[in-house]
């Protein structure tokens, strides 16, 4: 199926970049259908990662799937935008590696996949307070897990 | 029947790597396996979110650091690529050399264990060796051994030294020699094939959906090589082969390794016989640097040939332009310019100090590369600032990892540790 | 050490015995994390060969080792972890700080790494270096002999 068919049929809002890989925009709704309907011709599922726009946007977080297919040999980047406490489903029983993926993105910017069976910190420890990558979260503020000998900075 | 909990690591001896592995027991034989990462979580992406695109280099050396120039060649493709800008043919090929170069030390590094923990110890000093031997090329050439930063962004750091070609042979001879010798001692070893055949098999339609790439999807028969299917640099002009596995078991992970030390090796070859010969390097009268400043603050412009420092060697203006690209905009200036002109001193003043700096106009660029696990790439946004508003590293074995416990159910509390060297974890990449 | 006498005996106290005896004896116990590792297996392969200095035997579990090498970035997560291998060594102990980011943190100045092992356990010698060179490694395996020569030695006779 081609990309305008699908463009078409989940009217989605296309975007330039500098790559040239083709992107779109999606609404959280329509995320899960888009992408089963995907699966057939994007075998893997290379990357999910977010973007915050905190102060930015209204909705401050971009959720962005990149997919690469090895038949047709294209990358295809699909976004979603979410707002604080908003979640968007998961997609761990399409890709398997999206489990993990998900769960480095709630790590590292807490936001939630619905239906995700294991959805724990990956990277940091259970005892971190707050998510790294939003930029709200100050760059050296570190949560010490045992008590330190001398304060890390001065 | 009664279970066992066993954890392995995040110390533990035969972990290269800090990786813990909680192991559900029925005698021997694993049944859940639970895998925790994140013990080298260092912060790279947050840290690059506060640093300039020039600071961020050498964060990438550290990500998968038994292949920096991989890394290096991704992320300044990647800045390149949101830049617009294009690299000299020269600084292509010798990106294509030390790239290769760093993929050979990446798999000799990933075989060496895989025989050590299977009781080989001399796979690993014979690996070891010739990984010192690629090493002194790197060191002649960037001046490090390991944490070079040697691809930077317009181009390379620095042309190559004149005994680079015999120093490059010696060491890929050196590697043919301890391949020749492993394969002598390994691959038909019955010892080795029993503890390696049919261990931790993962079928194509298992490696698609976990996202496998690189050599661990290649094992199992999946033509895939980014070199291939996206060629970039001059991979379409050198002619190699892509090795594949049959069954996607240890033995094809090594296998597969193997053979594509091999590949690199006529890559490196082909690219010293297509890269044309670099400028030769005059033999003028020599101005010292200090005295050139000081005319420049009179106005004075002092000729002749400017002495750098060793630590500048290889980046002399009559090699620059060809290392690197003719961007005022964007790339320093040679360094005899800096040193001697006016306009050299404002260019490199704007490119590095804080506030100003490189500044790529705002959007959205993800650049892979075939790096030694597979597909790395970088992903960068950029608000039009002078440091990355996010940037994102789309690691291989990441999602290799996640299929780690899925590998090892069922097999022997003995082949995880064969299983889990196979897959060449390198906890910079994952943890990041 | 001590002098060589006519007779080929040699006289020497207690104290320097064991100094002497201790340092060409390290059982090193390597705590490797990152990219320092490499250049810690560069060091222990057979070109730089760290056996010269009676340093090649590894042992992999605290309770046997008397060195430990702290080899890259320490994070948060994983300092709980070091903390306990360095209580389950046996004393004589002691403790080499291998590359910038056991020491300082190095480039890692964020949430995540420790700025320093030594704001979890005591080091005796630090290995600058990011990652150090092998002769730096070999540098300052000598250093600690040394120190291991000179240092007062505890030990006790077993009732």
């Amino acid at each position: 199926m081609g990309l305008e068919e699908i463009e078409r049929e989940f009217s989605l809002e296309r975007i330039e970049t500098a790559d040239g890989i083709p992107t779109y925009y999606c609404e959280k709704e329509g995320l899960l259908p888009l992408m089963e309907k995907l699966k057939s011709d994007f075998e893997i599922l290379l990357d999910i990662t977010a973007v915050d726009y905190f102060g930015k946007r209204e909705k401050r977080f971009e959720v962005v799937y990149l997919l690469l297919s090895l038949s047709q040999k294209i990358r295809l980047r699909i976004k979603v935008r979410l707002g604080e406490g908003e979640k968007v489903s998961t997609l761990s029983f399409l890709w398997k590696n999206a489990n993990w993926l998900e769960r480095e993105v709630y790590d590292m910017f807490g936001i939630e996949f619905e239906g995700h069976p294991d959805l724990r910190r990956i990277l940091l420890y259970p005892e971190f307070k707050g998510h790294p990558l939003r930029k709200d979260y100050p760059l050296k503020k570190s949560q010490p897990r045992i008590k330190l000998l001398r304060s890390e900075r001065e | 029947m009664e279970k066992m909990l066993l954890n392995i690591g995040p110390s533990h001896p035969a972990m290269h790597g800090t990786v813990q592995i909680k192991v559900e027991l029925d005698g021997e034989r694993i049944i859940k396996a639970d895998v925790e990462i994140g013990y080298l979580h260092r912060g790279f992406e947050k840290t690059a979110e506060h640093r300039t695109y020039m600071q961020v280099l050498p964060y990438t050396d550290r990500l998968n650091y038994v292949s920096p120039l991989l890394n290096n060649l991704a992320y300044a493709m990647a800045v390149e690529k949101l830049l617009g800008i294009d690299v000299p043919p020269r600084a292509k090929w010798l990106r294509m050399i030390f790239g290769e170069i760093s993929r050979i030390t990446d798999h000799l590094t990933c075989i060496a264990p895989v025989g050590m923990e299977l009781g080989a110890f001399t796979i690993f000093l014979y690996m070891i060796k010739a990984r010192e031997f690629l090493w002194d090329v790197l060191d002649a050439t960037t001046g490090a051994r390991l944490t070079t930063s040697y691809i930077r962004i317009g181009g390379v750091k620095a042309d190559v030294p004149e005994n680079f070609q015999d120093l490059l042979k010696k060491a890929l001879r050196e590697t043919r020699k301890a391949v020749k010798d492993v394969h002598g001692l390994l691959s038909r070893n019955p010892i080795f094939l029993k503890r390696t055949r049919d261990v931790a098999v993962v079928s194509q339609e298992e490696a698609l959906s976990y996202g496998f790439t690189g050599p661990v999807l290649r094992s199992t028969g999946y033509y895939y090589d980014v070199r291939k299917a996206f060629p970039y640099l001059y991979y379409d002009q050198v002619d190699f082969e892509v090795p594949l596995g049959e069954k996607g078991d240890n033995y094809d992970r090594y296998m597969v390794r193997m053979k594509e030390i091999e590949q690199s090796i006529r890559i490196i070859e082909q690219s010293l016989e297509k890269m044309e010969r670099g400028p030769v390097r005059s033999e003028d009268e020599v101005v010292e640097a200090y005295e050139a400043i000081k005319a420049s603050h009179e106005g004075k412009y002092l000729d002749g040939k400017l002495k750098l420092g060793p630590n500048l060697e290889g980046m002399e203006k009559e090699v620059y332009y060809q290392i690197m690209a003719k961007v005022p905009r964007y790339i320093l200036p040679p360094k005899e310019d800096l040193y001697r002109t006016m306009e050299g001193m404002i260019r490199h003043f704007k490119l590095i100090m804080s506030g100003h700096g490189l500044r790529p106009p705002a959007g959205e660029v993800y650049v892979p590369v075939e790096g030694g696990n597979g597909e790395l790439g970088f992903y960068i946004v950029s608000d039009g600032g002078d440091r990355p508003y996010r940037l994102h590293l789309r690691a291989p074995v990441f999602s290799i990892m996640s299929a780690l416990a899925k590998m090892i159910e069922g097999h022997y509390i003995a082949d995880v540790i064969p299983t889990f060297a196979s897959i060449n974890m390198i906890g910079g990449e994952l943890d990041r | 050490m001590g002098k060589i006498r006519e007779g080929n005996f040699v006289t020497t106290t207690l104290e320097s015995l064991i100094g002497w005896a201790r340092k060409y004896s390290i059982f090193q116990y390597p705590f490797v994390t990152a990219c320092c590792g490499m250049e810690y297996m560069a060091t222990a392969a057979s070109h730089f060969d760290i056996d010269r200095f009676g340093a090649g035997l590894t042992r992999f579990t605290p309770r046997q080792a008397d060195v430990l090498f702290v080899v890259g970035t320490i994070s948060h997560k994983l300092a709980p972890v070091l903390k306990k291998v360095y209580e389950q060594m046996t004393e004589p102990k002691w403790v080499v700080a291998f590359g910038t980011c056991t020491i300082t943190g190095g480039i890692y100045d964020n949430y995540a790494a420790v700025q320093g092992i030594d704001a979890i356990i005591p080091v005796d010698i630090y290995i600058p270096g990011c990652p150090p060179r092998p002769e730096t490694v070999l540098d300052a395996l000598m250093k600690l002999q040394e120190k291991i020569q000179k240092e007062k030695q505890k030990w006790a006779l077993r009732k």
